[in-house]
């Protein structure tokens, strides 16, 4: 593409671009099925679908990462091949991966000028690069240090550089895969600043989320996958978030569960100055303080990556911890000999894990052997000292995969065979069923699709209800407040706040977050 | 994770493997200017043609079973023991040992000793490099392939300088007293009146390898420490969430491996030579990774893939002393060749076989 390339692409009524009749299937799953799109130039156009709607796939072919197996692709009026990424590249197309593709030790300069090399020095590559970083810093505030090495910037500004790399390979169509998920809500509120300010010069963007607040916020046009189909595409202005969950779901959806006020008893699990090491010998959780009491859900919110994920682990049992824990009154040891997840368990905490496929399951066991793990040593799964119970652990399954609405109720399949949302109930009904006094529960519903976030809301709210302690770890804001009756807020290994979950808001959370501690309340 | 159906997974696959085994075989043994289908009617009829063959056919399974036994359920714990080669050794000094050291009155109890002393003699070599693994990461391929030859050098070492018989000129212990003589298919058959040859050293140690092979289908499939270890071969990081401790799994699997490679000693060491040799195990230990590979490490494919490699084994000799074109190297060659389709090249022919089973879909 070239500047003539450009000036003709702004005075024609063309789409930047049009997908026409695309399909794509991997074996017998069809992931796109006839889909046809058309993004008008100079817009955000949103994407959104729940997971395996085929949004990734259909977003994979325009960027060359797969073939469709029938359809066309019209870059601003032209039928255009992408055999692979270069050729995507070449057509003016760049992508910001959900999941950075940068080199650690390299500094920004040189991560933007990778694989876009000129000639044999990269002396004039690096110098043309510098230049339209700092032309690039105040026009849309993409202002990064050129010289600061990768591994040093924040989440944020690494994704900066991921839109830089594109904008230097004069990318004039921009795709962005769940850009918000690793970012607080102000660095989110900045990067969707900067893609209106690149829309407002020209550039068309395609924003892949699920997450409804930010089509709302961000978007022109939004357009809705379900089951590898292109169910509607809408004018923003028009839509409403409760018509797009209806679209992506095929029914009604509650986005916000109902919630009897709490009644909180007794502390269940007091932490007094938990610390943990990280794995550089860092101090990951710096002397942590809280206390969850019966019958209440406390919300742990933060940025990813901010010590929530070694919290979860202290408590559960699978790393190691200095400080004080004290479940029922009673302490447990944090890592001496009986710090191992058994021990916990029997104390009375079920621990749902953040990442269920590699921590929750054992994907090629199947579904009747998933329902005891961690808990295989009960009475109940044995027959002897030895031996186990197979029948009583299948018949078991059988009654929780219909209690928890997991699809299909076949004990036999093996875990990796269902779906994200159906591993999940299988990891929440073993943990629930067993009635636990604490109930530490990650990502509860990451990766999960709408219509079983709310039963799994549902699950979780029922077991406060029923006066149980619930800790709650989330990124998803959203999440947090809809559940918790408090919430303490992760930065840097610290809880930096604490509040009632009627007292707050997102905004004064989305501060905290970053690490803004605001005045003290009274 | 595959696309193929179950009895794809473990009949056809091992099968087409085998096929072009032969095949490959048969074009080197046609190179040299034999008859391949010749030399095919000669090893199966020498393997398995005559109850001659079948003893010497089943007397080299029992051997494969043990040390494919040992394989398997490291693999279930994801930990690919290649020291069954030194286990077994090792393991043949703890029988040879409880046979020269205690005046038995009679086999019957001589053997469970021997069972016990090849067991556990076994199960120690095999703790070390586990230990080294468990607590200090030590690869345990590396470790258990060093151990091999430690475990060579040491049997070495006894034989010439402590166990050897005195006055004696070859590195070997005396032999076992008659006591600890173990019965032969010959003589086991002779007391149910059916007749069966002499020579064949197929002895009571087969059966003793069978009941390993269901001990380890039950210890695997149906116990709280089979679940354990297979929790733990999945994925490291689930086994530590569910409590279960990836060094007690590691160290009990390596010593339950290394103790049935050790077992592989009562058939030859107690049961063939009745003595202590130089090479007790002679390649078995190496052939038990193929066996268990074949087998789809479960232990009804490791008693058919130990029959299969005693066939070819038995089937060697024969075809060696029938076909003199064919020398040693040539059988050795054709072994190689089974092991390398069946274990190393299994994706081969996999992931033809997943594009061709999803086309059907």
């Amino acid at each position: 593409m070239n500047a003539n390339g450009s000036d003709l692409r702004r005075n024609t009524a063309a789409p930047a671009i049009e997908l026409r009749n695309i399909s794509k299937s991997f074996g017998a799953v069809i992931a796109n099925r006839d889909i046809s799109l058309s993004v008008a130039p100079g817009t955000i156009h949103g994407i959104v679908g729940e997971n395996g709607a085929g949004k990734s796939t259909l977003m994979s072919i325009l960027y060359g990462f797969y073939r469709a197996d029938a359809g066309e692709i019209f870059i601003n009026g032209a039928p255009t091949k992408i055999p692979d990424s270069k050729a995507a590249i070449a057509a003016g197309i760049g992508m910001v991966h959900q999941h950075f593709k940068l080199v650690h030790n390299f500094t920004v300069l040189e991560n933007v000028v990778l694989g876009a090399e000129d000639g044999l020095t990269l002396r004039p590559t690096l110098a043309r690069a510098r230049k339209l970083l700092t032309d690039l810093a105040d026009e849309y505030e993409l202002n990064v240090d050129p010289n600061a090495v990768v591994e040093d910037l924040s989440v944020g500004h690494q994704q900066r550089v991921e839109i830089l790399k594109a904008l230097f390979r004069r990318a004039d169509i921009l795709i962005l895969d769940e850009p918000t998920g690793v970012l607080t809500p102000p660095e989110a509120d900045h990067l969707f600043r900067i893609l209106a300010s690149l829309r407002d010069e020209g550039k068309t963007i395609i924003l892949i989320t699920h997450k409804l607040r930010e089509i709302m916020a961000a978007t022109d046009t939004v357009s809705v996958m379900r089951r590898g189909e292109m169910t509607a595409t809408l004018k923003t202005s028009e839509t409403s978030p409760e018509q797009l969950a209806e679209l992506m779901v095929g029914r009604k959806v509650l986005l916000r569960v109902d919630k009897k006020p709490a009644a909180p008893g007794p502390a269940v699990l007091e932490v007094d100055g938990l610390q943990v090491d990280g794995e550089r010998g860092e101090t990951a959780l710096k002397n942590i303080s809280f206390t969850v009491r019966a019958g209440e859900v406390l919300g742990v919110a933060g940025v990813a990556g901010n010590g929530q994920s070694e919290l979860l682990r202290a408590l559960g049992g699978i790393s190691p911890a200095k400080g004080t824990v004290r479940v029922n009154g009673k302490a447990i040891d944090l890592a001496g000999a009986d710090s191992g997840a058994d021990a916990r368990r029997r104390s009375g905490i079920a621990h749902v894990p953040e990442d269920r496929q590699s921590l929750g399951l054992v994907m090629e066991f199947k579904a009747w052997e998933n329902m005891a793990f961690g808990y295989h040593d009960d009475p109940a799964f044995s027959r002897t000292k030895w031996l186990l119970d197979i029948e009583a652990m299948r018949s078991l399954t059988g009654v929780a995969l219909n209690k928890y609405d997991v699809r299909p109720v076949d004990p036999n399949l093996v875990a990796r065979n269902f779906s994200g949302g159906n591993q999940q109930k299988i990891v929440l009904a073993r943990e629930i069923d067993r009635n636990p006094d604490l109930l530490i529960v990650g990502q509860p519903t990451r990766g999960v699709d709408i219509g079983a976030i709310e039963f799994i809301h549902q699950r979780v709210l029922e077991l406060r209800d029923a006066g149980k302690a619930v800790l709650l770890v989330s990124v998803e804001l959203d999440e947090i407040l809809s559940l918790s009756d408090r919430i303490a807020v992760m930065f840097a290994g610290e809880i930096i706040g604490t509040r009632d979950a009627s007292e707050t808001d997102e905004k004064e959370l989305g501060l905290l977050m970053a690490g803004i501690a605001g005045e003290a309340r009274p | 994770m595959t696309a193929l159906p179950k009895w794809a997974d473990v009949a056809l696959i091992p099968a087409i493997n085998l096929v072009l085994a032969f095949f490959v075989s048969g074009l080197i043994v046609m190179w040299i200017g034999e008859n391949p289908l010749d030399a095919m009617t000669v090893m199966i009829k020498g393997s398995i043609g005559s109850a001659y063959g079948w003893g010497y056919t089943l007397y080299y399974a029992t051997n494969f079973i043990f040390t494919g036994l040992a394989v398997a359920i490291a693999f279930h714990a994801r930990l690919f023991n290649i020291g069954g080669e030194g286990q077994a050794a090792i393991g043949g000094i703890g029988a040879a040992l409880v046979c020269l050291h205690f005046g038995w009155p009679h086999w019957t109890l001589a053997f469970p000793a021997a069972i016990v002393g090849a067991a556990a003699f076994g199960a120690a070599w095999a703790a070390i490099p586990a230990y080294l693994q468990a607590s200090r990461g030590s690869h345990i391929v590396i470790t258990t392939i060093m151990f091999n030859f430690i475990a060579s050098a040491l049997l070495v070492y006894l034989l010439v300088n402590v166990m050897k018989a005195p006055g004696q000129m070859a590195p070997e212990s005396r032999g076992f007293p008659a006591e600890a003589h173990l019965p032969t298919a010959h003589e086991m058959l002779a007391w149910i009146g059916v007749s069966f040859p002499r020579s064949p050293p197929v002895n009571v140690s087969l059966l003793i390898a069978f009941a390993a092979s269901a001990l380890v289908w039950v210890l695997i499939w149906r116990t709280r420490l089979g679940y354990a270890i297979r929790a733990m071969g999945w994925s490291e990081p689930a086994a530590i969430y569910a409590g279960i401790r990836p060094f007690r799994i590691i160290m009990i699997t390596m010593m339950i491996s290394g103790g049935l490679a050790g077992l592989m000693a009562i058939n030859t060491v107690m049961g063939e030579a009745e003595r202590l040799l130089l090479d007790p195990v002679q390649g078995a230990g190496f052939v038990g990774i193929a066996v268990a590979l074949m087998g789809r490490s479960h232990p009804v494919g490791v008693v058919l893939a130990a029959i299969l490699f005693g066939m070819l084994y038995q089937g060697g000799v024969e075809l060696e002393f029938e076909m003199p074109a064919v020398s040693r190297e040539m059988v050795l060659v054709i072994q190689a060749l089974v092991i390398l389709f069946t274990g190393a090249l299994e994706n081969m022919v996999r992931a033809p076989l997943e594009r061709i089973a999803l086309m059907f879909r």
